[in-house]
């Protein structure tokens, strides 16, 4: 199985996201809806700051 | 009623044995207090996680005083509790530098076990009463 940048950042997301939504909330409704916002937020600021470092090159 | 110093020290060891169960394993603290909901998610979470950091190539490190980052990385590792010794025992966490995955495989392993400390916290706080 090949691993890929974006597919490891996905699956730490989703192993903090869980976590940290399990922690902080104490309803499952809410570790669920919180867990999902923490998830999305690590997503697609990786991706973002990832496009944003594009335009810098080393 | 007033609680008595030997009530006092018997909850005080309980709180300990608590702390201890959940840095040994995952999610034990949530799980012995009752709080299924809580204890299982850290449970299947942290120890996949640190699996996954080990499938990686990650390392776990070694305490060496000398070099206080790799010291620190080794105090953050064992966060993760018994599978860090089972782990090392076994040399599956002996690290390969050249695998395309292994500072992936470090941060993993690194993080599950911080992630861990803080999950011994909160199973402080609830077996204080403070939750």
């Amino acid at each position: 199985m090949k691993a890929s940048h974006l597919g490891l950042m996905i699956v730490f997301a989703l192993f903090v996201s869980v976590v940290f939504g399990t922690l902080m909330r104490d309803e499952p409704k809410d570790q669920l809806w919180f867990g999902a916002q923490l998830f999305t937020a690590f997503v697609v600021g990786g991706v973002a700051l990832g496009w944003i470092l594009y335009f810098f090159p080393l | 009623m007033r609680a008595t110093t030997a009530d006092r020290e018997q909850s005080a060891i309980y709180t300990y044995l608590i702390c201890l169960a959940a840095w040994a394993i995952p999610g034990a603290g949530h799980l012995l207090l009752g709080r299924i909901q809580k204890g299982l998610p850290f449970l299947i979470a942290l120890t996949l996680m640190f699996l996954c950091g080990l499938w990686l190539g990650g390392r776990l490190f070694p305490v060496e005083l000398r070099q206080p980052l790799v010291a620190l990385a080794a105090l953050a590792d064992m966060g993760i509790g018994i599978a860090f010794f089972i782990a090392r025992s076994t040399g599956a966490g002996a690290g390969r530098v050249v695998a395309l995955t292994y500072e992936y495989g470090n941060a993993f392993l690194i993080v599950a076990g911080l992630m861990n400390m803080l999950v011994v916290l909160d199973a402080f706080d609830i077996a204080q009463g403070r939750k």
